[in-house]
């Protein structure tokens, strides 16, 4: 018979369960307890043990057995807290004596369900594989036929349309004297456009966000256009928008999200009147590519003064958007008067489009958009979109890559020969890899007018722990140890605005350079290349068949 | 990368001209092609200006078909042109090449030239496609006053072996390429000039945005927008698009293909207009390298380039005969006594525009307007 002892280990969990297993250095370790201190989740704690050692001291050996009592770091085996290999430990110890190590043996999702409860995290899909992205490449080379252009010399214009485009035969022109001008008594309702940075900053509400991310975001975008004169444009997710900011003529660089749980709505549409310039757009979200499904949620420990101010919701309470528009009956009817609706407020002047998560059934919504002329664009999410909350599940099972998503959107609109008439926004797994503008321009040539990014930004900018092998990814709790996705003034004040920004202007200054290295051997500078499907290959074949591209090895 | 030469004349001329003068440009072709546009046709067909002409080349087989098939559809021959062909080493001698004036079907000669120059374009789609798949039939242009000759070779023994200098086929207007054959096929539908309805245009270089282009164009629902075994189809069918589907004056065929930025469009007077169609238009923007020369049905004859200009073209001749040339050489050969201080080399945003008859050149500025009008020496 087993002793007593042996049988009280038994529903304990190994270490080797975990997806991070902590290496700690006894030799380097000075004890100072930093890492204890700062771990989010408290995965690590300091313990005392009695430690039975031989030694010998004199001349000769003589070994003798003492018991000390020792400090030492030590990984706690509670499922609850478990070490989510941030690295925050490593980050502050003075020694390098601590680090963690992932556990590719893991059984981590066997047991994560305590209390019959799924496992919720933020991040996106871990899927540390090679997307369909970073295997696109681009293989039409100019060169001596038809001479490569120069991207540090050539005029460049990198820029794309948001907004619905009118067909050249239904445009309100008349020719007088040779010239041709805007037939001002036709009566035909033209539709705003206006002109972007193809690369958009994806939607991450206030809330989601710390108040220095968002605002580090917010600076950044508007130093990029007011100084810089790149035209980027940032969506502001579901959670209101910052009254200044509602008021202040930089909100022409802001797209305005409503979703379903309409938070921070009643603010905005009552600051419609002070509004000195009209927002980028509005984006109502019908389905988010990280969890398709899903709705939005702020968890109770998020929802702090601001955050409710901002919303108009009591503090301290769960924030749940219902997973669907409750008021949607049919594309027919209820978008169609949800966008007519939001295009009246601004009094037709902003372009409205919906954004839906990556479906097989995208193509059926846009043709349904294709035939309402004020729909502005549509805005495809894909699989490897991010998210602040969401199961597990959903996260990593749930949803459609956006590459044959984008492009048999774009095809079907070629058939109809509308597209260019209806831009589509690309989402989800962009720059995963960090290849932000390569990805970027792939989906723009597979047909994408303009891409959205989140988390590459999150990652890029406030050095987000998050990757695809589970690590950190608990934006959900509002314990971010990076200070991005928490409301917690002693995490967010680890997290400075100033540095944001700096970062937002570099990665889109870089893009921007990226991408015309990418265009000018391609030879195309004055127009971006959308759908220009001969510039790709992938090496392999069914792909390559998919996407209607050629194939290479 | 193809020569190009084109000549526009008060007087008829041989197509001889052209071929000399490309000629000129040898080291700039590889034999893959020539093509030849007449228009405002005389000698032979001098009289039969009214009475459209069908241009191609045919098997035994094919003619049968193609004899059969415009009889059963109304056609009635009025007259027919074929070359006296002499045998010339390395091309390949065809059965029968000819050039087909028809009177129009019955219920066809009192429509307007709108529904005739769709008749036109039908029937030779039609017959296309009858004789693509095993080469029985070749067309290339069935309209009013206008020939097409295509063959491929080396140009000046394509002459030879056409007889273009002893056969008394002239113009007033002709469009001729010498063609270096690049990334696509040795095929005579590749050959420019490409016609159609009217409008008529030769280009140098690739076309680096031909795919989105394309599939711009064939979406139209025109059936006229098809073929692109050469990337710079797509040029001709950009003229007819903007010209005669949407009737917009020919020289916003260059702010179609090379659009203004948006603070170069706050300059113009059209700017509401420009804005529209920059943003309309937006999937038919070139980046060349090209040098554009086109005619359109009232024989004006125009060059444009790619916004960066990488093909440069020149324009320049005397009055009563003007040549629109790839290379000054060749500008050389057709018209050497002329005053070459007011040779024109347009400019990026320049378009060069010759009236018909060659009576009047004037030069188009995307920003200037209307900046340069030669009209007498």
């Amino acid at each position: 018979m087993e002793p007593a002892t042996r049988l009280d280990h038994n529903h304990q969990l190994s270490l080797k369960d975990f997806p991070y297993i902590i290496r700690w250095r006894d030799d380097r370790c000075k004890r100072c307890g930093n890492c204890t201190a700062v771990c989010p989740v408290k995965a690590i704690e300091p313990t005392v043990k009695v430690q039975r050692i031989v030694q010998s001291e004199g001349p000769v050996p003589t070994p003798s057995a003492v018991r000390r009592v020792v400090h030492v770091v030590e990984q706690v085996t509670d499922i609850e807290r478990y070490c989510t290999g941030c690295g925050a430990c490593t980050l502050v110890c003075p020694n390098e004596a601590i680090e963690p190590e992932y556990n590719p043996q893991n059984k981590f999702l066997h047991y994560k369900n305590r209390g019959g409860e799924g496992y919720k995290r933020g991040g996106r899909r871990n899927d540390p594989s090679v997307s369909t992205l970073d295997r696109l490449k681009f293989t039409r080379i100019s060169m001596l036929t038809d001479p490569a252009l120069d991207a540090g010399r050539h005029e460049f214009h990198v820029r794309t349309l948001l907004g619905r485009v009118l067909p050249p035969d239904e445009l309100p022109l008349k020719s007088v004297n040779g010239k041709l001008v805007v037939d001002k008594g036709n009566g035909k309702f033209i539709p705003p456009v206006r002109e972007i940075f193809p690369i958009m900053i994806g939607s991450m509400s206030v809330g989601a966000l710390s108040p220095p991310m968002w605002e580090g975001l917010a600076m950044g975008v508007a130093y990029l256009n007011e100084i810089e004169g790149i035209p980027v444009v940032m969506c502001t997710g579901e959670g209101g928008v910052p009254p200044r900011l509602l008021k202040s003529k930089y909100l022409k660089y802001f797209i305005i999200q409503i979703a379903s749980g309409y938070f921070g709505w009643d603010e905005i549409i009552h600051a419609l009147p002070d509004m000195i310039e009209d927002p980028a757009a509005i984006e109502i979200k019908y389905g988010q590519g990280a969890k398709p499904g899903d709705g939005g949620l702020l968890m109770a420990q998020k929802v702090l003064k601001l955050i409710a101010s901002i919303r108009g919701v009591p503090q301290f309470v769960d924030l749940a958007s219902p997973p669907t528009h409750q008021t949607k009956y049919s594309i027919e009817e209820a978008v169609a008067k949800m966008i007519q609706s939001m295009s009246m407020a601004w009094g037709f002047r902003v372009p409205v489009y919906p954004k839906i998560s990556g479906t097989k059934t995208a193509r059926a919504v846009l043709n349904n958009l294709a035939r309402n002329p004020y729909a502005a664009a549509l805005s495809i999410d894909g699989e490897d979109g991010g998210t602040g909350a969401a199961y597990n599940v959903s996260m990593d099972k749930m949803g459609h890559p956006i590459a044959s998503n984008i492009r048999e959107c774009y095809l079907d609109l070629v058939k109809q020969g509308k597209q260019n008439e209806l831009p589509l926004i690309a989402a989800g797994g962009i720059a995963k890899k960090g290849n932000l503008a390569a990805n970027a321009a792939a989906l723009i040539m597979l047909g994408a007018s303009a891409v959205a990014v989140g988390k590459y930004i999150m990652q890029a900018t406030a050095n987000c722990f998050g990757d695809e092998y589970n690590r950190c990814n608990i934006c959900n709790t509002g314990k971010c140890p990076r200070g991005i996705t928490t409301q917690d003034p002693k995490l967010y004040r680890r997290l400075d605005p100033d540095k944001v920004a700096e970062r937002v202007i570099e990665v889109f200054k870089s893009a921007n350079v990226e991408l015309k290295k990418i265009f000018a051997p391609m030879g195309r500078s004055t127009e971006l290349p959308i759908g220009m499907s001969d510039g790709l290959s992938i090496d392999d074949k069914a792909m390559a068949e998919r996407l209607e591209i050629s194939y290479v090895c | 990368m193809c020569r190009l030469a084109a000549i526009t004349s008060k007087k008829y001329f041989s197509p001889i001209e052209n071929i000399l003068s490309i000629e000129t440009m040898k080291e700039g072709y590889d034999g893959s092609g020539l093509g030849l546009t007449l228009k405002d046709l005389g000698g032979e067909f001098k009289d039969l200006k009214e009475y459209p002409v069908l241009s191609g080349i045919c098997s035994k087989k094919g003619k049968e078909i193609l004899d059969d098939y415009m009889y059963r559809i109304g056609f009635r021959l009025k007259y027919e042109w074929n070359p006296k062909i002499r045998p010339v080493k390395g091309i390949v001698t065809r059965d029968y090449y000819f050039a087909k004036a028809y009177e129009y079907p019955k219920s066809h000669r009192d429509q307007p030239i709108n529904a005739k120059e769709d008749l036109l374009m039908n029937t030779r789609l039609s017959l296309r496609k009858i004789g693509e798949s095993d080469e029985s039939i070749f067309v290339f242009s069935f309209y009013p006053d206008v020939i097409t000759i295509k063959e491929v070779g080396d140009p000046i023994q394509l002459a030879d072996f056409f007889g273009l200098d002893r056969n008394g086929l002239k113009a007033k207007i002709i469009f001729a390429q010498g063609r270096q054959n690049t990334n696509y096929s040795i095929y005579l539908y590749a050959c420019h000039p490409f016609f159609i309805q009217g409008y008529c245009s030769m280009t140098n270089g690739e076309n680096t945005a031909f795919v989105p282009i394309r599939e711009f164009l064939t979406s139209r629902g025109f059936p006229g927008y098809n073929g692109y075994n050469s990337d710079s189809e797509v040029f001709t069918h950009i003229l007819h698009y903007t010209a005669r589907q949407l009737g917009w004056p020919l020289t916003y065929y260059k702010d179609v293909i090379t659009p203004l930025k948006v603070s170069e469009i706050e300059t113009r007077e059209d700017r509401d207009a420009l804005r529209l169609i920059k943003h309309s238009l937006r999937p038919l923007c070139i980046d060349g390298p090209n040098v554009v020369i086109g005619f359109t049905p009232g024989g004006t004859c125009f060059m444009a380039h790619d916004s960066k200009k990488l093909r440069p073209g020149v324009v320049g001749g005397i009055k009563g005969k003007y040549a629109l040339m790839s290379e000054e050489c060749g500008l050389d050969t057709t018209i050497p006594k002329r005053d070459k201080s007011k040779d024109i080399f347009p400019m990026k945003y320049d378009m060069v525009i010759v009236e018909p008859q060659a009576e009047e050149v004037k030069v188009w500025n995307q920003q200037q307007g209307w900046t340069t009008i030669i009209s007498s020496h």
